[in-house]
C-alpha cells in the first residue's frame, strides 16, 4: 500500500466528496462521514511524510504497470501524469489534512442549522483534494487542474451562505480572481509546453533556457500565485473571502491559500532554480512583497471593527513573514556561504511560519466563528464582557493571539525569531518592518480582547453560554498545538521543516528524481 | 530531547522561559494574597464611586472597539486615507492591480530594471 500513498492522498477525499451527496437530509451522517474521511487523510499524510523523510522523494506514475516506472519502454521523456512528493510536499500535505480534519470537527455543530450540508461537506472534501493535488503533483498542467478544483470548491464554500448578499458577492469575487489567476497559470504552462514539449516539472527545469519567453512565463506564474496567496497589493479578495466563509472552512481555505504559496516556492526553487544571476532578483521581489504584505495587512487590520475581517487582514499580514523568510533564502540560494550562514535558516523560519500560522490563524478564526455563533454579530462594537460566558473560547483566543503576536513560548515566536535574525543579515530594514508588524499585531489583538471579552458583562448576553462541544474540541486541539509547537520547536524543525527546506534548496535532487537522471 | 533552538546568532530555550513564567506567577500570587481581605464581591463595594450620581448602564460605559487606538489612527490619517481609498471592493480594481503588478514583475524579470 505504501507505494500507492500519493494516489490515495487524492483518491480518498475525492471518494468522500462523491459519496457525501448520498447523505442528503442526514446531517449527522454526512458530518461524521467528513470527519472519518478527513481523519483518514491525516493518517495517510503522516505515513507519506514518514516514507518521504526516511527514503527520499517518492514518485508515482498514474497508469503505469508499476507506479515507480517513470519512463515506459522506448520513451526518453516522461509522458504520464506524475506525482513527485518531496519533504516540502509532504509537509504541506500534513498541514492540509490536519486542517481539513479540524475544520470538519468544528463544522459538526457550527453549520448544523444550515441547509444543503451534503454539498457543504462534498465541497470541503473537494477543496482538500484540490490542495493535496497541488502540493503533491510533479506536473505543471496537473497543478493547474488541482488549482482550479481548489478554486471552484473554495469559492462555492465562500458563497455557501447564499442567503447573505455579502457571502454571494465574496464567492463571486473569489471565483473571478481564482479564474483569472488560473487562466494566466494555464497561459504560462502553455508557453513552457510550446517550448519544451513536456509538462513535467523536473523535465522542464532541467531543459529550461531562461530566454525572454521563459521569463515571461515566470512572471505570469509568480504574479498569479502571489495573488492567490494574498500578497499585497493583490490581496483585496482575501478579507471578503475569509470573512464570509463559514468558520469551519477557514482552516482548509487558509491551507488552500498556502498551497498557492507552495506553488510560488516550487516555481521559484524548482522550475527556475538554475537562473544563477536573476534568482537574487526574484528573491528580492519576494522579500519586498513580503514586507509590503505584512505591514499593509496589519495596519488595515488595526482599523477593522468586524472581528473576522480584522483576522482576515492578519492572515494577509502573516503571509508577508513567509514571503520574507523564503525570499531571503531565495536571494542567497546561489551563494553557498550566505546560504549556510543565514539563508537556510531564513527559509526554515518562513516554512515553519506556514504551519504555525495555519494553526493559530485557524484557531483565531474559529474563536471569531464562536463569537458569531453565540452573539449573532461580528461587530466588535456590539460585543463585550464575554470572557465569563465563554471561558474556553477566551483561553483559546488568548493562546492564538499570543501565538500570532510572536509572544514566547507560543509557536509564532520561534519562526518569527528565525525570520528576524536572518532577514537582518540581508538588510536590517526588513527586520525593522517585521518587528513593527509584530507590535501592531499584538496591539490589534489587545483591541479585540478588550472589546469582545473584557469589560462589564452586557445585559443582552446574560443568557449566553459557551459554544457546543465539537467546536470546543476543535479549538482546543489547535490551542494545544500552538503550545506544543512553541515548547518543542526543535522537533518540528528537525522532523518536518528542515527536510522541507532542504528539499527546496537541493533542487537538483528533485530534477533527477523525475526519472531523467 | 533538546529544548534549545540554535539560531544563526544565538539560541532560544522555551523551558527557561517557562521557569521564568512560573516564578513570575508565584510573585504575582504573593502580591495578590497580601490584598485587602475585607473586600466582598457580592456587596456595594464593587460599585464605582460616582459622587452620588446614578450608575449608567453597562452598555453606556463600555469602551467600544472603534474608540480604541483613536489617537493612532488620527495621527496616521493621511496614510489611512490613501490605504482605504485603495480598498474599493470593486472586482475590476482587483484585476487591474493584478495586471499592473504582473507587468512590473515581468518587466523586472526580463531585465528591464
Amino acid at each position: 500500500m505504501i507505494e500507492h500513498l500519493p494516489a490515495l492522498m487524492v483518491a480518498v477525499p475525492l471518494f468522500g466528496a462523491f459519496i457525501a451527496p448520498l447523505f442528503k437530509k442526514h446531517y449527522k451522517g454526512v458530518s461524521m462521514w467528513a470527519v472519518v474521511i478527513t481523519g483518514s487523510t491525516v493518517i495517510l499524510s503522516l505515513l507519506l511524510a514518514k516514507e518521504v523523510v526516511t527514503n527520499g522523494i517518492m514518485v508515482y506514475v498514474f497508469g503505469a504497470d508499476k507506479p515507480s516506472i517513470v519512463l515506459p519502454s522506448g520513451y526518453a521523456v516522461p509522458i504520464r501524469i506524475m506525482f513527485e512528493v518531496d519533504a516540502m510536499g509532504a509537509f504541506m500535505a500534513i498541514s492540509a489534512t490536519l486542517m481539513s480534519f479540524v475544520g470538519a470537527i468544528y463544522s459538526y455543530t457550527h453549520v448544523k442549522k444550515e441547509t444543503g450540508l451534503e454539498k457543504y461537506y462534498a465541497l470541503l472534501m473537494l477543496l482538500e483534494t484540490g490542495i493535496l493535488g497541488m502540493v503533491l503533483t510533479g506536473d505543471l498542467f496537473n497543478l493547474f487542474v488541482f488549482l482550479e478544483i481548489a478554486g471552484i470548491a473554495g469559492s462555492a464554500l465562500v458563497g455557501f451562505r447564499n442567503y447573505r448578499g455579502e457571502a454571494s458577492e465574496a464567492g463571486i469575487k473569489y471565483l473571478i480572481v481564482s479564474a483569472v489567476a488560473s487562466l494566466m497559470v494555464l497561459f504560462a504552462v502553455a508557453i513552457l509546453y510550446g517550448q519544451y514539449g513536456n509538462l513535467n516539472l523536473a523535465y522542464i527545469a532541467k531543459n529550461i533556457s531562461f530566454n525572454m519567453v521563459d521569463m515571461i512565463a515566470l512572471g505570469l506564474l509568480f504574479t498569479s500565485f502571489a495573488m492567490k496567496c494574498g500578497a499585497v497589493p493583490m490581496h483585496y479578495w482575501v478579507p471578503d473571502a475569509y470573512t464570509e466563509v463559514p468558520a469551519g472552512i477557514n482552516p482548509p481555505l487558509l491551507v488552500a491559500t498556502y498551497a498557492s504559496l507552495y506553488a510560488l516556492f516550487r516555481v521559484s526553487f524548482t522550475l527556475f532554480a538554475n537562473i544563477v544571476i536573476d534568482l537574487a532578483r526574484v528573491g528580492w521581489i519576494m522579500s519586498i512583497l513580503g514586507v509590503l504584505t505584512m505591514f499593509i495587512g496589519v495596519t488595515m487590520a488595526l482599523v477593522q471593527k468586524d472581528v473576522k475581517r480584522l483576522m482576515s487582514y492578519h492572515a494577509i499580514s502573516q503571509t508577508g513573514y513567509m514571503l520574507l523568510g523564503v525570499g531571503v533564502g531565495l536571494t542567497v540560494l546561489h551563494d553557498p556561504s550566505k546560504l549556510a550562514e543565514f539563508g537556510r535558516d531564513a527559509m526554515a523560519g518562513g516554512v515553519f511560519h506556514i504551519i504555525n500560522h495555519i494553526i493559530y490563524k485557524s484557531l483565531l478564526l474559529m474563536t471569531a466563528g464562536a463569537l458569531f455563533y453565540v452573539t449573532g454579530t461580528r461587530n466588535l462594537n456590539e460585543m463585550g464582557g464575554l470572557a465569563r460566558k465563554m471561558p474556553i473560547t477566551t483561553i483559546s483566543f488568548i493562546v492564538g493571539a499570543a501565538a500570532i503576536s510572536g509572544l514566547p513560548p507560543f509557536n509564532g515566536f520561534a519562526s518569527k525569531l528565525l525570520i528576524y535574525e536572518t532577514s537582518y543579515r540581508l538588510n536590517p530594514l526588513l527586520t525593522v518592518f517585521a518587528m513593527v508588524t509584530s507590535v501592531l499585531t499584538l496591539a490589534s489583538f489587545v483591541k479585540v480582547f478588550a472589546s469582545a471579552f473584557l469589560g462589564p458583562p452586557l445585559e443582552k448576553f446574560q443568557d449566553k453560554r459557551e459554544v457546543p462541544t465539537p467546536m470546543v474540541i476543535a479549538m482546543l486541539i489547535l490551542a494545544v498545538l500552538c503550545i506544543l509547537f512553541g515548547l518543542f520547536p526543535n522537533i518540528v524543525l528537525d522532523k518536518l521543516v528542515y527536510p522541507a527546506v532542504d528539499a527546496l534548496i537541493n533542487f537538483a535532487q528533485y530534477h533527477s528524481w523525475g526519472g531523467l537522471a | 530531547m533538546s529544548f534549545t533552538l540554535t539560531t544563526p546568532s544565538g539560541f532560544w530555550n522555551p523551558l527557561l522561559w517557562l521557569i521564568f513564567l512560573v516564578l513570575f506567577t508565584i510573585v504575582a500570587y504573593l502580591i495578590y494574597s497580601r490584598g485587602n481581605p475585607s473586600y466582598k464581591k457580592e456587596s456595594d463595594q464593587v460599585k464605582p464611586y460616582l459622587s452620588g450620581n446614578i450608575e449608567p448602564t453597562k452598555e453606556k460605559v463600555q469602551v467600544k472597539a472603534g474608540d480604541i487606538y483613536w489617537g493612532f489612527i488620527e495621527a496616521l490619517k493621511g496614510y489611512y486615507t490613501v490605504l482605504q481609498t485603495m480598498h474599493t471592493g470593486d472586482i475590476r480594481d482587483y484585476i487591474l492591480w493584478y495586471l499592473g503588478v504582473g507587468a512590473i514583475i515581468t518587466f523586472i524579470l526580463i531585465g528591464g530594471v
